[in-house]
């Protein structure tokens, strides 16, 4: 156990003791005690930069499971040092702002604390651990904490309703993910990451690589909220505000851009990964903007928002994967992409959990977060105004903040794309440009839209349910701290250059490195009159006139029909397969006896009629069979017409009396087959178990003894008549096909001589095999108390 | 005569599951009766029929029938007995607690299932 081992799990050990905190500390706040912890944790991952932008990387290891080969191995390189700066960095940042936000008296900050805390410690063991089925773990600690975060006042029905939306899709991501896991052992032997990155070659060529790829894609695209599993973000919004910032916008989300970052240099050979990884990102950066302008709820706006800057830097990472077909190029264009992702990864968290945060302080200073109430707000709040247009300048790619920057890089992404000469892009790679500037309208569109329609225009105190005033300071220093970044970040992009973004490039892409290289990253605001620059200023253009204009072309939103939207496929197949469940098994199990037994009886008969047609097996050999007397003619008939006489007779008197025949009949059998214990046996009990027949029948009640013929039913008889023909069959074609003679030779042999006794029956059953003489007699032992028990114990005349 | 017992049990199989399927719950008792006979001499004749003198040394014949097949049906006749004596015991006390036979009408009400 390392430090860094503790540091990884220190929050898992603090969230066992909030708890205690809150229950002896009411007077404090317990946000305060947990404050400490990422503060701590930020500045102790900090001191790795120097050693990882050296290009080391740093590990320990901790047995687990070692006879599974699952240790607890984590280890440090530039991208999980990046993820790991995010997770604490804003998780300070969201820890203060909660203690504001959520008030100590009305809330069970206790729960909110645990699972908080409890998200931190398996976001931290997702981006540090290097056994493939620890970061599982790790994995579905996060979907099950943001579960329980998302559905934090459960009292609401919306919650609970988008709780289980998202559990029910990451989890299936998750398990998908996991048996891309496995698959990936099954390919190369081990679950080590850094190991199975070491084998790409041997993958590569594997047939079961784009299974694997296919179901790991699944897991991040369903965590990272990509198009069409992006419908359970917005409704994650129920969420309280710190919660969708931390999670929703900056760590949980990017999980699946970490896993697709984590795994590029095994599966980026193959060009399904290119094409799917690219185009499902650059859909969902379309969609996820395009749908973000109607939305009338900020939150609704900002979930849609980071949907679509995902789908921006999941095809960023599509992109980038270029680069390995293109290694013998000096000057790689398409590493650029890479560059980009990293840069508006962080970017991204920084913009978007201002922003959250700001929409979180409006929400809790006017009770609403409906555009269509708000309006006019800049005189009360300007600091929370300053902050919005900080927030969503930068995320509509404006100078001088950084949002500008990698927007920009991601336009020269995307015009590379077109460069390229494999999988056909120089025909359809038209698209990614295409796409990408239309997104990147409505991007700036919605980001006017929220600073534009909450902050100015005209106040609506009516439509309140609070005087606005500014937040309190507490609230205030968190977004604060990230808009500066913002702007530092704008200004001096270089300072992230060397120190996180190129080692996080040197993890995505080892191999387009030799021993001893770095890349070199050079963020710069102007580059010259490029195609990139031309596409913002139209994008400013185009963007200005449709937000002056939105009133009028928004109304076409209303065209789109309902009832296609991918949330009414989601509701309908939830409840479709509910009522299905629900409508076979009322049709199966209907309660009737006869149905189930027809149900068995028919599964008997296909399957070993089936059996016996597929395997041929069905033969009859006549030569070793028994002569037949003529005794045994007549008992033959007897029987038969026995049996028919009970199946046909009218009253069940009949019935009893011809089973009583039947029984008689078979113990003559036992006398002709020379079986006389049989035959004794049979007579005895065939007696006393007619008396009991007829007992039953004599204490029939008054109504039910009128006797009734059996209501004849086809199907029955042929279920009867199947059941009759297989065990005919089966018994003619096993005694046709004896294999080997019987053992009974060694009881004629031995049961004089060693047990002392002349009837080989009796010896079997009392000596050689004694043991089932004795669990019979527990049989009836059994039998008789049961049937005592039955007639005495009578409970509910006593009342219970 | 091992084919036409086999066929035997085969009738005797078709007689019990006919009477399975019914509603009476004495006929269904009577079908699980015919279906251990059905079983037992199933067993029987599966053993080969008619290949010497009763398993009893005392008989100093040359070959005997088959023992082992025999131990096993009188331990199924047995227990099938026991079983067949507590579920006719068990259908007596059905009448006695609610008045009917009818398999259809014991199905329970919605709210039991």
């Amino acid at each position: 156990m390392s430090l860094l081992h503790f540091a990884a799990f220190s929050p898992f050990l603090l969230a066992t003791i909030v708890p205690f905190l809150y229950k002896y500390f009411r007077k404090i706040h317990t946000g305060w005690f947990v404050l400490p912890l990422p503060i701590l944790l930020f500045t102790y991952f900090i001191q790795f930069i120097h050693t990882v932008s050296s290009g080391k990387a740093y590990g320990q290891s901790f047995g687990w499971i070692p006879s599974l080969n699952i240790d607890i191995h984590f280890y440090i390189d530039g991208l999980s040092l990046l993820f790991a700066l995010l997770i604490t960095g804003i998780g300070s940042l969201v820890v203060l702002y909660s203690i504001y936000y959520l008030a100590k008296e009305k809330e069970a900050l206790h729960s909110f604390y645990v699972y908080l805390l409890l998200f931190m410690g398996a976001m931290l063991g997702v981006v540090l651990s290097d056994n493939v089925i620890v970061l599982y773990t790790f994995w579905e600690l996060t979907s099950l904490s943001s579960f329980l975060l998302i559905g934090y006042w459960y009292q609401r029905e919306k919650s609970r309703y988008g709780a289980q939306k998202s559990m029910l899709i990451t989890v299936f991501g998750g398990l998908a993910m996991l048996g891309g896991f496995v698959l990936l052992y099954v390919m190369t032997g081990t679950f080590s990451i850094r190991e199975i990155i070491q084998s790409t070659g041997a993958i590569a060529s594997h047939e079961l690589v784009i299974p694997a790829l296919t179901l790991i894609l699944l897991g991040a695209f369903t965590k990272s909220a990509q198009f069409p599993f992006h419908i359970w973000l917005p409704d994650a919004m129920e969420a309280p505000t710190p919660v969708s910032a931390y999670l929703h916008s900056a760590t949980m989300v990017k999980a699946g851009i970490y896993l697709l970052a984590r795994l590029s240099p095994i599966f980026a050979d193959t060009s399904v990964w290119f094409i799917t990884v690219s185009a499902v990102g650059i859909i969902t950066l379309f969609w996820g903007s395009f749908s973000a302008v109607k939305q009338t709820d900020l939150k609704g706006i900002l979930a849609f928002s980071t949907i679509s800057q995902l789908g921006l830097i999941m095809s960023l990472i599509g992109v980038g994967s270029a680069a390995l077909h293109y290694e013998f190029l000096e000057d790689n264009i398409y590493v650029v992409a890479i560059t980009a992702a990293v840069f508006h990864l962080i970017n991204h968290a920084t913009f978007k959990g201002s922003l959250f945060m700001v929409v979180g302080i409006v929400d809790h200073e006017t009770g609403t977060r409906d555009i269509r109430k708000l309006g006019g707000l800049m005189n009360f709040m300007p600091i929370t105004f300053t902050l919005a247009i900080i927030g969503c300048f930068s995320m509509a790619g404006l100078p001088p903040f950084n949002g500008f920057l990698s927007k920009e890089m991601f336009f020269t992404g995307m015009v590379n794309v077109t460069k390229m000469d494999i999988y056909n892009m120089e025909t359809w790679g038209v698209l990614f440009p295409a796409l990408a500037w239309i997104a990147s309208v409505f991007t700036f569109v919605y980001s006017m839209i929220i600073v534009f329609k909450t902050f100015t225009g005209r106040y609506q105190p009516e439509k309140l349910e609070k005087k606005p005033h500014e937040a309190p300071i507490g609230m205030l220093v968190p977004p604060i701290i990230l808009a500066s970044l913002v702007i530092i970040f704008g200004l001096f992009p270089n300072l992230l250059a060397h120190s996180i973004i190129e080692p996080a490039m040197a993890s995505i892409m080892p191999s387009l490195l030799t021993a001893g290289e770095k890349y070199y990253v050079h963020i710069s605001f102007w580059h010259g009159w490029t195609p990139e620059l031309f596409m913002t200023i139209g994008v400013i253009g185009l963007g200005i006139l449709l937000f002056l204009t939105v009133q009028k072309w928004s109304k076409l939103y209303g065209f789109f029909p309902q009832k296609l939207t991918l949330n009414s496929f989601y509701d309908k197949g939830l409840s479709a397969a509910d009522k299905g469940s629900n409508t076979f098994m009322r049709l199966v199990m209907t309660g009737f006896i006869r149905d189930y037994l027809v149900i068995i009886f028919a599964f008997l008969i296909l399957l070993v009629l089936g059996t016996l047609w597929v395997k041929d097996a069905f033969i009859v050999d006549f030569s070793n069979v028994a002569s037949i007397g003529v005794y045994e003619i007549i008992l033959v008939l007897v029987i038969i017409l026995a049996a028919l006489m009970t199946v046909l007779s009218k009253s069940r008197l009949t019935a009893i009396i011809s089973l009583g025949i039947v029984g008689y009949s078979v113990a003559l059998f036992f006398v002709l087959f020379r079986a006389p214990d049989l035959a004794l046996t049979q007579l005895v009990i065939e007696t006393i178990s007619t008396a009991l027949f007829l007992l039953c029948f004599y204490h029939l009640p008054e109504l039910q003894k009128r006797s009734k013929k059996l209501t004849f039913r086809l199907t029955n008889f042929l279920i009867s008549l199947g059941v009759g023909l297989v065990v005919t069959l089966v018994a003619l074609s096993s005694h046709s096909a004896k294999l080997f003679d019987s053992i009974t030779q060694y009881f004629v042999d031995k049961s004089y001589t060693e047990a002392g006794g002349k009837n080989i029956v009796n010896v079997i059953l009392v000596d050689f095999r004694g043991f089932d003489t004795l669990f019979e007699i527990t049989v009836l032992g059994i039998a008789a108390f049961g049937i005592y028990a039955m007639i005495k114990l009578r409970l509910t005349e006593k009342g219970e | 005569m091992e084919i036409v017992m086999s066929i035997v049990a085969g009738i005797l199989f078709m007689a019990a599951t006919y009477l399975m399927l019914s509603r009476s719950l004495l006929r269904i008792i009577i079908g699980t009766g015919l279906l251990s006979h059905g079983a037992h001499l199933l067993l029987l004749t599966m053993g080969g029929l008619k290949r010497g003198a009763a398993p009893l040394l005392g008989e100093k014949a040359s070959s005997y029938t088959d023992a082992l097949p025999q131990a096993l049906i009188l331990t199924a006749i047995v227990i099938s007995f026991g079983v067949t004596s507590f579920l006719l015991v068990l259908a007596y006390r059905a009448y006695q607690e609610l008045g009917t036979d009818d398999m259809d009408k014991l199905r329970g009400n919605e709210n039991h299932e």
